[in-house]
């Protein structure tokens, strides 16, 4: 019985555009992926590599005149690409929770936080009035909220970063959803409020069985919490594995990059490794070859693939173009040869 | 050897909460409440702090934009903290500050030389040619190209901002540099990116930093001193060795816990660790913090290390210490 029902998502050829001047630009380009249940799957990159574009198409939260989404995704098989908005409203917030960066922003300033989270429940279930009230203390005693009763009627300025963000994850789980999926859920938050809030994520996933969506910059998250990894840049998924993989043996340049310049090693009297030049902006973004290249300019043309394609290295490990077997870092350049 | 460039002494900045019929001054809220820092010449001097900790409000009272409550700041044998000493040393040249976000800390109608220009027109009597060259050399040393000198800020990424920033600050040759979250709004490779620039512009022209962030990581990577605030006052004082290696400190090592380790095989038990320390933050907050709440004064463990520690705590903790080496 688990088995039919392992696969809670499974994105294929997710292409979303935005329209620029005019213009339709591919945000997140040709993306398969695919969350399980009782899973973690942490999307990684830069700003600007498209992370939070998925985010959006999943949830259908995008302007929709503006904003093309072709491909497919499948939840339980039905497809949020394209579905219809009454219909969307009913899977939305019920079954696939969301989480957003900045805590303040995703609140009402004018409603008292227990309403608000019982605003869900009005929305998507039959509870009265009385039974609403119950459960919010009850989510909110699930979160760990300290004072939950008195906490229903204050308002969103009266509680703390670490409260707030407390609050929007008890409005994403309250339905029992199967995915949930946050973006960027501690980025605002202090060290110490990070690591109870991811805590709390995990416990709450254990319990529900559901499967989550974690997308984050920061390298240390990931390592900390994901099952599974899958490392963006410029709009493709260039690596994709199990958390392990990809900390002990990462294979494509801009995964090797990323952790290269992460201010954790021993020695502090080296200098950090820096990237070339930046992520580039969605209308510049190279269409042909292999994206990474130009940040990687020692590296022979011919190493990489004229159309890069993701490659199965290991069983299920995947790397995009072929550039990995020859890359190395440019200090090493001269000792390598 | 080394000599100190500048000292903070019981450091106090109060800010009055007034309320009642005649709105009168009934409490303070102590956002920096005798703090006590010495920052030597040519070194990175670490502050970290969570947020509402008081490091950005000290950074700011030590460069003089913060009006104090009570303490001294000494920078040459004087206290600066009125404006009439800091124009007789030139202080305000000497100390600059480097500010965490660069979109709201550049004016987005001057362009980049006379941005960079700015502080230079301040202290120094150039010719238009003299200040086009200085403008030139600073943002070679922050590697900009040339042609970003008529440019406005909203025409450069977040990490180039950033470096404009750092080429600001060192338009005056400073001796002390206050840097306020220099790089938290950035990504991963070009946080490194600035990071690398400001440890060689230090280099070159030895210049002391104060860091102040709240990253452990990056901290650890920059400064070879720190000091940990909390609430407001210090919690404990070292080097980089006695605080990441040997933190006494339950706050500390709360704090150092929480840093998310990029190591996938231990995670459990770190996950366990932090979760551990985080029980006895919450079992002990009587023992470590005062009835007020506040960490009690610094106490001399060895050389450099001042832990805020109880007072009958020292002697035990000492053995401890010891029986660790």
């Amino acid at each position: 019985m688990e088995k039919q029902s392992d696969l809670l998502l499974d994105i294929q050829h997710l292409h979303t555009a935005y329209r620029l001047q005019g213009k339709f630009y591919d945000a997140a380009d040709d993306i398969n992926i695919t969350l399980k249940r009782d899973e973690i799957l942490s999307v990684v990159g830069e700003s600007g590599c498209g992370k939070s574009t998925i985010a959006a198409s999943i949830i259908g939260l995008y302007d929709h005149k503006n904003t093309k989404v072709t491909g497919d995704i499948l939840y339980n098989e039905l497809n949020l690409v394209g579905l219809n908005e009454n219909l969307f409203n009913k899977i939305r917030g019920n079954k696939i929770g969301m989480i957003f960066q900045d805590p303040l922003a995703s609140l009402n300033p004018l409603m008292r936080v227990g309403d608000q989270v019982a605003e869900t429940l009005y929305y998507h279930t039959d509870m009265n009035e009385k039974e609403r009230h119950a459960r919010v203390i009850e989510l909110f005693n699930q979160v760990g909220m300290p004072k939950p009763e008195e906490t229903y009627a204050m308002y969103p300025f009266e509680l703390s970063g670490g409260l707030r963000q407390r609050i929007v994850i008890a409005m994403a789980i309250a339905c029992k959803p199967e995915v949930i999926i946050a973006d960027e859920p501690t980025t605002a938050l202090d060290v110490t409020i990070q690591a109870q809030i991811l805590d709390l994520l995990e416990d709450i996933q254990k319990q529900s069985h559901s499967g989550i969506i974690l997308i984050t910059h920061d390298l240390g998250v990931v390592a900390e919490t994901a099952d599974q990894v899958a490392v963006m840049y410029a709009g493709q998924v260039v690596e994709k594995a199990d958390v392990k993989t990809i900390f002990e043996h990462p294979l494509h340049p801009y995964t090797r990059s990323l952790l290269n310049s992460m201010p954790q090693s021993e020695d502090e009297e080296e200098d950090l490794h820096v990237i070339h030049g930046t992520v580039p902006s969605l209308k510049n973004m190279p269409r042909e070859g292999d994206r990474f290249a130009a940040r990687i300019p020692w590296i022979p043309a011919s190493a990489h693939e004229k159309e890069p394609v993701m490659h199965e290295i290991d069983p299920g490990h995947w790397v995009r173009c072929t550039c990995w077997k020859t890359f190395h870092f440019e200090d090493d350049e001269a000792s390598g040869e | 050897m080394a000599k100190e460039i500048i000292q903070v002494k019981n450091l106090k900045v109060h800010y009055p909460i007034r309320s009642g019929f005649w709105n009168r001054v009934t409490d303070y809220v102590r956002a920096v409440d005798d703090v006590s820092i010495t920052i030597n010449e040519g070194e990175t001097y670490g502050l970290i702090g969570e947020s509402g900790s008081g490091k950005s409000t000290t950074g700011k009272a030590i460069v003089g934009v913060e009006p104090i409550t009570s303490g001294q700041i000494i920078y040459q044998g004087v206290n600066i903290t009125t404006a009439k000493n800091r124009r007789k040393l030139n202080y305000n040249k000497d100390v600059q500050m480097i500010f965490q976000d660069s979109m709201s800390s550049l004016n987005p109608r001057k362009r980049i030389e006379d941005i960079i220009a700015e502080p230079i027109r301040n202290f120094e009597n150039l010719t238009t040619d003299q200040e086009r060259e200085r403008v030139q050399e600073l943002l070679d040393i922050v590697g900009m190209p040339s042609d970003s000198l008529y440019k406005y800020p909203h025409e450069f990424s977040g990490g180039q901002r950033q470096r404009i920033g750092v080429a600001r600050a060192v338009a005056t040759n400073p001796r002390l540099i206050v840097a306020d979250e220099p790089t938290s709004a950035l990504d991963l490779s070009v946080q490194a990116q600035v990071l690398n620039f400001m440890k060689h512009i230090q280099q070159q022209y030895d210049i002391a930093y104060l860091f102040i962030s709240h990253d452990l990581g990056v901290v650890k990577h920059m400064s070879e001193n720190l000091a940990i605030m909390h609430r407001g006052r210090l919690v404990e004082i070292g080097s980089r060795d006695d605080i990441y290696n040997h933190p006494m400190h339950i706050y500390t090592k709360r704090l150092l816990s929480a840093i998310p380790l990029v190591d996938v095989e231990h995670r459990e038990e770190n996950k366990k660790h932090r979760q551990e320390v985080e029980q006895e933050f919450q079992n002990d907050q009587s023992k470590w913090y005062d009835d007020k709440g506040r960490v009690y004064p610094l106490q001399q463990v060895s050389g450099k290390h001042w832990v805020a520690l109880p007072k009958d705590e020292l002697k035990q903790e000492e053995i401890k210490e010891k029986g660790r080496d």
